[in-house]
């Protein structure tokens, strides 16, 4: 394939302010991503780290459209998807799946684990009944480490980190091209979140998986991405593969976010380094 | 005044042998006969994994158990007062008088509907009798000593009108308003930015510091632990598996557990290392050294076996 998976082009994004209230008229409009260029290839890893409100969030979420840009253009796989209504995206979202951060408000609380997993492969007739989504559902928790018998389970009875491989489950199983993960590791505990990471490590390779991993952990980000982006105010201000990036910081917001976290190890000097 | 001078340890807040248990089973232990102690000026981590206790010990602390649970045994003494034999109202006063909370989420614990003014001076004017102008001078000094440079349009604003940091500087601000000789911080930076939670980490230090305060640092993040605490209590489902200071956490943790949490722990600075879950035989292994405690602890309190013994 010649060219990237997402291209990306000065894309620009707004989106009403939240603050502002107005009787009669239009919202104010506030400007979140402003002219990003970015390109994303196949099988790739790319983290989005920015602290909050630089726009990590609105830049995964456009580029799956569940937000539509103001100006410029994103192309997925070839096709210009900037300005795609619900209906033309709907036959792409089985390659667009996303996981979020808080799998317990994610996966619905009435539906048994193998409805969430497999509902999505009848929409996209991708199983022809019931029985066979169910198949391919056990299938998919399978492949992220959990018993096929969960298939019967509801959320409430799983644990933190299992609701987490349910979700992922849910994602991979209409077989994607693209997963959008928006800090889906922040809420577990330390063990379950290496659990996951390793996971997300290992379907990336299996599966040949392309990834955008939104995070505000640089620690995490250094494990699994292969390219980190970082982004301040909806600008991208450096955008390198992760190993450089970190070895060498670029740009010296980059470098005060490095400093800025605590590393397990003790070192008097840190809190009152600048 | 006995509640000013320290307990036997020389600690301000000695926990000892407490164990918490449902209401409606009382062999269930929540907490299993848990120590710990916080000297004044000390800084100590209390870590541990999502349903490892760490809230349930600072509800006992403030006396807000939740109805469904109960102290089976065990003593909380602050400066030497024994909480648990208090009668309810003069334990809620000791408390309000000595102790303070800085929560995790700071939007939460602000009420959307009031200035921040009233919400600093508050606890001066109802707990320490202080006038309404005494009051307002003293959290205007605090808000300057957590370097907020505009003090008084802070004091005039509602808790939506500031940023996250900000509302966080006010929360260290109304924690250490009454002086209290302890300070409960539950995972205080857990839901900032690391740039921001690095400057609040070192406030919270600096005032730490200054006031001399005994500080209970409740957190998840071992990172954080490393930077801020000189000693650390680590739990697992309930019980203290390792005390120690912080040097020793790190170089030589003598549980396989806590060994176990610091390998789980990624670091950006070495990315060849392979992350290592926290393994199953551990989580066993600790389950079983748990159980057997349970055991021994059920059986030590059995009417029969006192009896014969």
């Amino acid at each position: 394939m010649s060219e990237a998976l997402f291209k990306v082009e000065n894309l620009h994004v707004s989106l009403p302010d939240p603050n502002s209230k107005v009787l009669f008229g239009a919202t104010p409009m506030i400007d979140i991503l402003k002219g990003i260029d970015l390109e994303i290839e196949e099988g790739t890893v790319v983290g989005l780290v920015g602290e909050s409100g630089s726009g990590k969030s609105t830049l995964g979420r456009t580029l799956v459209r569940l937000i539509e840009p103001v100006r410029g253009s994103i192309r997925f796989a070839g096709k210009d998807i900037t300005h795609l209504d619900e209906d033309a995206m709907r036959p792409l979202r089985r390659d667009l799946q996303m996981i979020f951060q808080d799998p317990l408000s994610a996966l619905n609380p009435r539906q048994t684990i193998g409805t969430i997993i497999g509902r999505p492969l009848i929409l996209h007739k991708l199983a022809a009944d019931r029985r066979a989504a169910r198949k391919q559902a056990e299938e998919a928790l399978d492949l992220v480490g959990l018993p096929t018998a969960f298939a019967g389970r509801y959320p409430h009875e799983l644990s933190g980190g299992q609701r987490q491989r349910v979700g992922i489950a849910r994602a991979i199983a209409t077989h994607p091209r693209f997963v959008l993960a928006d800090e889906v590791v922040s809420g577990l505990d330390v063990s379950s979140q290496a659990q996951i990471l390793t996971l997300l490590a290992r379907l990336k390779t299996e599966l040949k998986l392309t990834i955008v991993f939104i995070s505000h952990d640089l620690s995490v980000v250094r494990r699994l991405c292969d390219r980190v982006v970082v982004l301040r105010r909806g600008e991208v201000l450096e955008n390198r593969p992760t190993g450089p990036l970190f070895d060498n910081p670029e740009h010296p917001y980059t470098a005060e976010l490095k400093a800025a976290i605590p590393l397990p190890e003790v070192d008097e000097g840190w809190l009152d380094a600048s | 005044m006995s509640a000013d001078t320290a307990g036997t340890t020389g600690a301000y807040l000695d926990i000892d042998d407490l164990s918490i248990a449902l209401r409606a089973d009382p062999g269930h232990r929540l907490l299993r006969s848990v120590g710990l102690h916080v000297k004044p000026g000390e800084v100590r981590g209390l870590v541990g994994e999502s349903g490892a206790g760490k809230t349930m010990i600072g509800k006992t602390i403030f006396d807000i158990l939740p109805r469904a649970v109960a102290v089976v045994e065990g003593s909380v003494r602050l400066g030497g007062e024994d909480l648990l034999a208090l009668p309810e109202g003069k334990r809620r006063k000791l408390i309000a008088r000595t102790s303070a909370l800085i929560p995790q989420d700071p939007l939460t614990a602000l009420n959307p509907v009031r200035r921040i003014e009233s919400q600093i001076t508050d606890r001066l004017t109802a707990i320490l009798g202080q006038s309404k102008k005494a009051a307002r001078d003293r959290a205007l000094t605090l808000l300057e000593e957590v370097h907020i440079n505009d003090p008084e349009r802070v004091l005039a604003s509602y808790p939506h009108q500031l940023s996250g940091g900000m509302r966080q500087r006010v929360l260290i601000a109304a924690a250490f308003a009454a002086e209290p000789k302890l300070i409960v911080a539950d995972e205080p930076t857990t839901a900032l930015d690391v740039t921001v939670q690095k400057q609040i980490l070192r406030l919270i230090a600096e005032m730490q510091r200054r006031h001399g305060t005994a500080l209970l640092f409740v957190t998840h993040d071992l990172g954080v632990v490393a930077k801020i605490c000189q000693n650390v209590t680590v739990l697992f489902g309930g019980k203290v598996v390792e005390d120690t200071d912080v040097k020793g956490l790190f170089a030589h943790p003598a549980h396989p557990y806590t060994a176990a949490l610091i390998g789980a722990t990624p670091r950006y600075d070495r990315p060849e290392e392979s992350l290592l879950p926290v393994p199953a035989s551990v989580i066993e292994d600790t389950h079983r050294e748990i159980a057997a405690a349970d055991a021994a602890w059920i059986v030590a309190r059995s009417p029969h076996t006192k009896g014969a013994a």
